[in-house]
């Protein structure tokens, strides 16, 4: 969830009110905004970086920290945020944007080179813009959260922003190699090429992050104007030629994307947010972008589309009975201007702006009114139709083992399922290429490196952070493993296993055996003797995590369910253990 | 107690007082010839055997003793007394007698000067120390060996000069009490078999027993208090008529944790700062192809009055293996397969709890998985009102009674509703689960009827359990850090019940 920083005093202005902190934190939860942190430049310097010094020339106004849904870019600027907050306590109606035609349209052609590296640029103009220092911050500012969030890390979109009145199309979107492209960086004195770029930036505490999008490729993207002056190396950095300043009246926009639909959300956004501060609000000039096949397309799209919505179905989603003009005065509160149908009085027509691209469905209106409406003020009601209930049957069968081993005087532990390679293998001596085991593929430290197969190394670890109790000291716990199964749907399954360890001055075999018997007991199976053909039994074997003649397999019906055992004194080792255990482990999945 | 030493020296006590009317402990120490504090032991022994054997008042007594340095006075006289002994005839030279009368010299120098015993003669060089009276009687160490006859002002003077020291000495005055006898009856601790077989427990005499002390602890196992409230959330949710969905599956195809619930593929969920990616096996096996081809539609282009996100759909991202993100891939496969049933759709209600995986930052409070617990419900017309209603009755079984809803923002429901409730320790609103309807792009590709409604909520279970118990990180509660301690002493779990 993006979090956006606005000054308290230019939002009260803007907003036209002045609220506590509470008051705005009440507005913004019924709105589904979240008022995260009231604070100060000061404090965010001194608490992000711990830099006091450069904190002390910080200014102390009151900075609010506001939590923003994920899917609203219009609310991601002070601009955008009141535009909706006004609309929302109904001050004003949802703006309405328009072109403005000039007398010759600017002009961005795409060339085909671009396809092999970021094949989709769009391009717009907004006219006679009065910045402040305020409203420049914000322009860069949500350029920022635009590129942090639906732009993906400029891997789907970059923004690039220019002074138009020192450039001259018509432009040209290109892919070039890296050696022919040659400018003057943003902010930079020095004329570099594309492979000094990468160099240049590789330690750059933001743009080193966004290298490896293009680095490696034959040739990076590049606009031109018809000077070969370059505007950007997207989605790197724009050039300084082109900068923006507080003098800047004419302001060309170009996104270049991987994703042509979030280029133009992109584009639209910023359009609407921004053409507030042209000479004439609200007004946007439209650029020809020229295709690689010659066609022409005009950007922004800034759609308005209107959607029909049923008033008995948005009232019966959401479980209230308001009649048809009531949801439309609610939705044109939520920027959705909307009228009931001149023939149908069950229908409004429903105006989706260009700054509501999360608008893709009829759901999501019926969730503006839902907001509108309170979600607090509606009717609490209940499922009408009843049903009985099933438990999943290896669960239940887990609920009564953990009674009954608790009962018998073990005690329950819960551990990882993820852990490291060593583990499973190294610490039990076992190799892990042998072990059926399920690989994670980006582990940030050891400690999940794999799902494990076995529960005995989590209890291990419960026992040596415990020292301190006294012994004996008897453990459980019934959970999953994961093994590597390719007759499985995704190539792994869980195994539900029981596992026990005693600890104490003597390993106690018969105590671990004791509970085997017990939990056999409870399940109704057998001690299998003799010529029985059903029942449990141990079957001495060999295993390098037990101690030599001290192993058997746990046996049910002839066939392997499990070990048990006493752990050899290297598998103590490996976990620091001084004192013997006995251990069993084995699968209660056949007695489901 | 009862140590054969011990029993003989109550004998003996009890004899000795069967001849006198009173006897003070310490003199009783000293005519025994034995410890002081074995004789108080033996006494108190003496008393647990009944309180009316003995009559015992305890002593405290102040008395008067020469310090080391006193007990040298007291002998050898008092250092001014010695320093004017030092002295000859003719006058000594000041270093000389100080050289000569050791440690205390400058001390008991000051001291003869001061009483007028000698003077210092500065007629002649070096300067002479020379007696100023013939003779002189040593009054400090006089009344130091009649101590009984000092006087309040002189102790305090001697007490000054560190000879002489007071010390408090505490003792018992025993004498006969109204059940005095000098044979004691031994006491049992324990009601035994054999005195029930043979009737000996009419006549013998039982030790009192100590109320105040803690009984022994049962030997036992105790439940881990975390799955103890998992348990308490499966019973609440049977309660309510919830069936229960199989979740042993942590291995889980992209498909099913993201592509099926409509998130798409360039969401940052799906990202490996997030989600943890399997390596081995990489690869889920076959998916249902039409449904697949349903899903990659809605999601690229749209369908079911749905516009898409408008993007370039891949299987191969869909087919990539995961640990689980949430437990609502679950829930994805129980709808689908809800939706395929042969007699057609049904109302159904069901709930998971079980472990989720996230490859995110660790700190007090979050781990990299940790449990799910999710409810869903389907049936035809749900509303928002029955997903409010549900909440508030869950939550009220919880022990949570106030609740507000927050509007927000989660991929995959539409309607979304954050869940805050009140909590009255912390005196704030806090958010404890998250809920809404499932998007129609999720729920109508699957195959369920149009007018089907999918309400569903989650939260972690781990969240209530710290707030109900007060842990502050989490690593007291999960994984091998836990203190056994604490759950061996852990409560019952009443969510309900405060």
């Amino acid at each position: 969830m993006p979090t956006i920083g606005v000054k308290r005093d230019l939002l009260f202005d803007a907003l036209g009110k002045k609220y506590t902190d509470d008051e705005f934190q009440e507005l913004c939860f019924a709105f589904g905004l979240e008022l995260d942190e009231v604070t100060t430049e000061k404090q965010m310097l001194t608490k992000e970086q711990g830099d006091v010094a450069a904190a002390a020339d910080a200014s102390e106004e009151i900075i609010y920290r506001i939590d923003i849904p994920a899917n609203r870019y219009d609310l991601l600027c002070l601009e955008g945020l009141v535009t909706a907050l006004r609309v929302f306590q109904g001050k004003v109606k949802p703006p309405k944007f328009e072109f403005v035609e000039p007398a010759q349209r600017q002009v961005l052609k795409i060339n085909p080179s671009t396809a092999q590296i970021r094949p989709f640029a769009v391009a717009a103009v907004l006219r006679n813009v009065t910045f402040t220092q305020d409203s420049y911050n914000s322009f860069i500012d949500l350029q920022d959260k635009l590129h942090q969030n639906i732009c993906r890390k400029r891997t789907l979109v970059a923004i690039g922003t220019h002074d138009l009145d020192t450039i001259k199309g018509p432009f040209s979107y290109e892919a070039l190699p890296p050696e022919q492209i040659k400018f003057v960086p943003l902010n930079q004195t020095q004329e570099l090429n594309g492979v000094q770029l990468m160099d240049f930036y590789a330690t750059h505490a933001q743009l080193k992050q966004y290298l490896p999008i293009i680095r490696d490729s034959p040739v990076y993207p590049v606009i031109y104007d018809a000077n070969r002056v370059v505007l950007s190396l997207p989605p790197i950095i724009n050039g300084d030629h082109s900068k923006i300043s507080l003098k800047t009246k004419n302001v060309f926009i170009e996104c270049t994307a991987t994703d042509l639909t979030k280029a133009k959300v992109v584009l639209d956004t910023i359009v609407c947010l921004f053409s507030e501060h042209c000479a004439k609000k609200f007004t946007v000039e439209p650029c020809d972008v020229v295709q690689t096949d010659g066609t022409i397309i005009s950007y922004p799209e800034l759609a308005v589309r209107t959607e029909r919505i049923s008033v008995k179905r948005a009232n019966a989603y959401i479980g209230i009975n308001e009649p048809a003009s009531k949801l439309a005065d609610m939705l044109t509160r939520m920027y959705l201007e909307t009228e009931v149908d001149a023939k149908d009085s069950d229908s409004l027509n429903v105006k989706i702006p260009p700054t509501r691209h999360d608008v893709i469905h009829a759901c999501d209106v019926y969730e503006d009114v839902a907001i509108a409406f309170g979600y607090n003020n509606i009717k609490k009601s209940l499922p009408a139709f009843m049903q009985i209930a099933k438990q999943f049957p290896l669960n239940k069968l887990t609920e009564q083992l953990r009674e009954q081993v608790a009962q018998a005087g073990f005690t329950e532990a819960l551990t990882f399922t993820l852990c490291s390679r060593d583990d499973i293998a190294l610490k039990l001596n076992k190799k892990i290429e042998a072990l059926p085991a399920v690989h994670i593929g980006n582990p940030k430290t050891l400690e999940f490196q794999v799902v494990r197969t076995t529960l005995l190394p989590g209890l291990l670890k419960t026992l040596v952070a415990n020292r301190k109790m006294p012994l004996p000291m008897k453990l459980f716990e019934i959970s999953d493993v994961v093994l590597a199964d390719e007759a499985a749907e995704v190539g792994a399954r869980n195994e539900r296993r029981l596992c026990a360890v005693n600890c104490n001055k003597s390993a106690g075999f018969e105590v671990v055996h004791g509970l085997l018997d017990r939990v056999m007991q409870v399940l109704s199976v057998p001690w299998k003797t003799g010529g029985a053909d059903k029942g449990y039994y141990l079957q001495a074997t060999e295993d390098p995590s037990y101690f030599p003649g001290r192993c058997a397999n746990v046996m049910y019906n002839d066939a392997v369910i499990g070990r048990i055992g006493v752990l050899h004194p290297s598998v103590l080792q490996a976990f620091d253990l001084t004192t013997p255990c006995s251990a069993v482990e084995f699968t209660i999945e056949p007695f489901v | 107690m009862s140590s054969p030493e011990q029993s003989e020296l109550t004998e003996r006590i009890l004899k000795y007082l069967e001849g006198v009317e009173q006897v003070d402990s310490l003199q009783l120490a000293k005519e025994f010839g034995i410890e002081h504090q074995k004789i108080v032991g033996a006494v108190k022994s003496i008393q647990a055997h009944g309180e009316r054997l003995l009559h015992v008042e305890s002593v405290t007594r102040k008395s008067l003793e020469l310090t080391e340095e006193g007990q040298a006075v007291a002998q050898g006289g008092s250092h001014e007394a010695n320093v004017f002994a030092a002295v000859p005839e003719q006058g000594i030279k000041r270093t000389e007698l100080l050289a000569a009368g050791g440690a205390s010299a400058q001390l008991g120098f000051s001291k003869a000067m001061s009483l007028g015993w000698l003077w210092l003669d500065r007629s002649v060089q070096p300067t002479l120390v020379r007696r100023k009276v013939s003779a002189i009687v040593d009054e400090v160490r006089e009344q130091l060996l009649q101590l009984a006859e000092l006087s309040a002002k002189d102790v305090a003077e001697y007490k000054k000069r560190k000879l002489l020291q007071e010390l408090t000495i505490k003792s018992l005055l025993l004498s006969k009490g109204a059940e005095f006898s000098t044979t004691l009856t031994k006491l049992e601790t324990d009601l035994t078999t054999d005195m029930l077989a043979s009737g000996q427990w009419q006549q013998l005499q039982f030790k009192p027993y100590n109320f105040d002390a803690l009984g022994a602890a049962p030997a036992r196992g105790q439940l881990h208090p975390l799955l103890k409230v998992r348990s308490e959330f499966r019973q609440i949710f049977l309660e309510m008529g919830f069936s229960e969905m199989a979740t042993n599956n942590y291995v889980e195809a992209s498909f099913w944790n993201f592509d099926a619930l409509f998130q798409p593929q360039q969401h940052p969920a799906r990202d490996a700062h997030d989600t943890f990616f399997v390596k081995q096996p990489a690869q889920c096996g076959p998916l249902p192809e039409d449904y697949v081809q349903r899903v990659a539609t809605v999601h690229s282009v749209g369908g079911y009055g749905s516009r898409g996100y408008g993007y370039n759909w891949q299987l191969a991202e869909a087919e990539k293996n995961l640990l689980r993100t949430h437990t609502t891939a679950v829930s994805a496969r129980t709808l689908y397969q809800l939706a395929k049933q042969p007699n057609g759709f049904k109302p159904a209600k069901y709930f998971s709890i079980d472990k989720v995986f996230r490859n995110e930052a660790l700190d007090a409070t979050h781990l990299a998985e940790f449990h799910q617990v999710e409810g869903v419900i389907a049936n035809v017309g749900l509303t928002l009102g029955d997903l409010i209603g549900t909440l508030h009755e869950f939550f009220r079984k919880l022990g949570i009674s106030e609740l507000q809803f927050k509007p927000t923002y989660n991929p995959y429901t539409e309607p979304s509703m954050e869940v805050y409730c009140y909590h009255p320790g912390l005196a704030k609103w806090i958010e404890v689960g998250n809920s809404g309807i499932f998007r129609p792009e999720l729920v109508l590709p699957m195959g369920l009827p149009p007018d089907v409604n999918v309400l569903a909520w989650g939260l972690s279970l781990e969240r209530p359990t710290m707030i109900k118990y007060g842990i502050n990180n989490i690593r007291d509660l999960v994984g091998p850090k836990v203190d056994l301690k604490m759950v061996e002493e852990g409560p019952i779990c009443r969510l309900d019940h405060d």
